[in-house]
């Protein structure tokens, strides 16, 4: 077994009254595409400053590649590849400037590494010498992971790479992080778009500066361990107030276009119909349904 | 990390910084053509000194030595005779409406015991009216003495002489563009890096610039070495237009100047990293650094001189850089004044310089 890529013991880090990160333990494996999810405050991009050496922890400790985040810095940034939540390469700049000073500042020559950046930048080939600022939401993330990369990095800290990214880009960008994975590269991406956890070997769940579970997605939806039903009616706000009327309903919220029914042990579907059919909804239908992780949240962040 | 890894980076940056600022839509037009403006225009309009002084004469005597008094004054550059009435009370009522700065007050039968002139002012505006009426008074004289020559009468009338040492002609410019080349280098050397620096925070790209092997010194230092150089440029530029233009050349050494010049642009660029690296928007650092500004040119003894602050202010400006860089400045380049001459005010500068880099280095450290 080698060392984890990732190890992070009892971190702690606070913003006056405000406690982002609250005694977090973590450890990713080497070689590993683990994702942090979680909504926006949930402490992901705190953990990343931390992890991308740009901000001391308040008490606890992180390594990376072995690493320690705050005493090894130097020697750590020549190996990490970040790329922020926002966009950070220079908008007037263009697409092979901007490649070309991060390659320079790293001392590396583009053609070694291109082998790691061919699949999506070239894309980005056809116009070289549009400035970056001009570029498409997808365009941009897809140079900046290219900027990123091109010191060929041991792992890469992807903070929120999809965020305000079209759906189609967004599944593009997945293929191209599933391209990576086959290079080695430990990858810890986070992203508060919950479908998108499928697509990490593990996942760690975030909420308010707490770490809820780790696991692969499916075992932690396959633990939900629920009755879990899916609750149509054309009048679905009646019908999410008439179920959460119900002694037997835990929980009721909505979910696409329909409502998530998490229901007690004494649950049962026909009997709820019969009783929602007596408060005047009379084209309720409640079927079970397959759990995932956006339920798994819910269920876990109402425990807090 | 290796000195010639640090230094290839620092290679790195500059290139970046160089292509910026050429595409940037002012920054090149603020250090090639805002010189060049300011040398050409500000002396021109920024002037102390006195025209267009408007008197109302209130002849009584109306005498052919009185009509000749006027004629006089009237011929002179800077003096108007805009009115000649009968009655003081008129003459109070012209200053009252603007019409008039200077009051001469001629009594009856003055030609025939040549008593006392009464020259009144308008201390409302209190340098036109101090030198107007000393205008007033010497044009008096000399119209007096030719008066006397000329009648073979010999009277004592007092010879008023005097004598601006330094600059001669006791011209405004002169005192001028020493001043303006001083306000160019605070806003290439404070301002500039300052605004650059925050831009980069602003606009998120310090996030990926700090997670790469780039020192934080290495950082800062490219994004000062282009305004030094620019500073260099600009001073050099300065001074040509006044020679060109304004005929003013140094008395003493160009290279002294340099030296001074450099000392001041690290004075000026440590101060504006030390607020770069305190503010978080560009509205911030631009608001902070225009309260140094207003302090450093009402208080650097640019303008007003520092000889006539109260006594707690004038201890004030020795915390002020641009005292310093003024008064060198000004007297190599009124007085011919020699390094030698002025070394407590380098060393000062110098002193000054040094503080203010350590600290901004320190509170850069502090922020990251």
């Amino acid at each position: 077994m080698t060392t984890p890529a990732i190890e992070i013991n009892g971190l702690t880090k606070r913003y006056g009254s405000l406690t982002a990160l609250d005694d977090i333990s973590l450890s990713v494996n080497t070689g590993e595409m683990f994702g942090l999810i979680g909504p926006d405050g949930a402490g992901k991009s705190s953990l990343y400053r931390i992890l991308a050496t740009l901000m001391a922890p308040d008490s606890g400790s992180a390594s990376v590649l072995g690493l320690d985040t705050v005493k090894d810095y130097r020697a750590l940034r020549l190996r990490i590849g970040y790329m922020p939540e926002r966009f950070s390469l220079y908008p007037d700049m263009t697409v092979m400037e901007n490649l070309h000073f991060f390659a320079s500042l790293f001392g590396v020559k583009i053609e070694d590494n291109y082998d790691l950046i061919a699949p999506f930048f070239g894309q980005l080939e056809k116009f070289p010498d549009r400035m970056a600022g001009k570029l498409s939401g997808g365009m941009k993330q897809k140079l900046a992971l290219s900027c990123a990369l091109i010191h060929r990095p041991d792992i890469l800290l992807l903070d929120e790479p999809t965020t305000g990214v079209d759906a189609v880009s967004r599944s593009e960008f997945w293929d191209m992080l599933a391209t990576l994975r086959q290079k080695e590269i430990t990858i810890l991406v986070s992203t508060s778009y919950m479908d998108e956890a499928t697509r990490c070997g593990r996942i760690a769940m975030m909420d308010r500066g707490h770490i809820l579970r780790v696991g692969t997605p499916d075992a932690l939806a396959a633990g939900l361990g629920e009755n879990l039903y899916n609750a149509v009616s054309a009048d679905m706000f009646g019908l999410l107030s008439a179920l959460r009327k119900l002694p037997e309903v835990s929980d009721c919220y909505t979910f696409g276009a329909t409502l998530h029914v998490v229901g007690s042990d004494r649950f049962d579907s026909a009997e709820a119909e019969r009783r929602l059919r007596r408060e005047g909804i009379a084209d309720a239908r409640i079927y079970p349904a397959k759990g995932n992780i956006e339920d798994l949240f819910i269920k876990l962040a109402g425990n807090e | 990390m290796s000195f010639k890894s640090n230094l290839r980076i620092l290679g790195a940056l500059l290139h970046k910084e160089l292509m910026l600022m050429k595409r940037n839509p002012i920054i090149p037009k603020i250090i090639f053509i805002m010189p060049i403006g300011v040398m050409l225009l500000l002396p021109l309009v920024a002037t102390m000194d006195v025209r267009n002084v408007n008197i109302t004469v209130v002849d009584n005597d109306r005498s052919q030595l009185s009509r000749r008094l006027v004629a006089d004054m009237d011929a002179t550059a800077e003096l108007k005779v805009t009115d000649i009435v009968g009655t003081h009370s008129e003459a109070v009522r012209n200053v009252e409406n603007g019409d008039a700065d200077v009051i001469l007050t001629i009594p009856p039968h003055w030609s025939r015991d040549l008593s006392q002139l009464y020259v009144e002012a308008n201390g409302v505006n209190a340098t036109k009216g101090t030198l107007g009426a000393q205008y007033v008074s010497a044009s008096l004289m000399t119209t007096l003495g030719k008066w006397q020559t000329a009648h073979g009468i010999s009277m004592t009338v007092p010879a008023v002489t005097v004598k601006n040492s330094y600059n001669p002609t006791l011209n405004f410019r002169n005192f001028m563009i020493p001043a303006l080349l001083i306000i160019l280098l605070i806003i290439i050397c404070g301002f500039l890096p300052a605004l650059n620096l925050v831009s980069e925070k602003e606009s998120g790209t310090i996030e990926a610039m700090n997670v790469t092997p780039v020192g934080r010194f290495t950082f800062v230092l490219s994004k000062l070495i282009p305004f030094w150089v620019a500073a260099i440029f600009v001073i050099t530029v300065g001074m040509l237009t006044g020679w060109l233009v304004y005929d003013l050349w140094p008395e003493g050494s160009v290279w002294d100047i340099y030296v001074a010049s450099i000392l001041f642009s690290l004075v000026m660029s440590g101060l504006g990293v030390a607020i770069a690296n305190r503010s978080a928007t560009m509205l911030q650092a631009i608001f902070v650094m225009f309260a140094f500004i207003m302090i450093f040119q009402l208080m650097g003894g640019l303008f007003t001189p520092i000889s006539s602050m109260p006594q707690w202010a004038q201890i004030v400006t020795y915390a002020v850089p641009p005292r310093y860089f003024n008064e060198i400045i000004r007297a190599i380049y009124l007085k011919g004044a020699s390094m030698s001459d002025l070394w407590t005010q380098y060393v000062c500068l110098a002193g000054i310089a040094v503080l203010i880099s350590l600290f901004a280095a320190w509170s850069y450290k502090k922020r990251a």
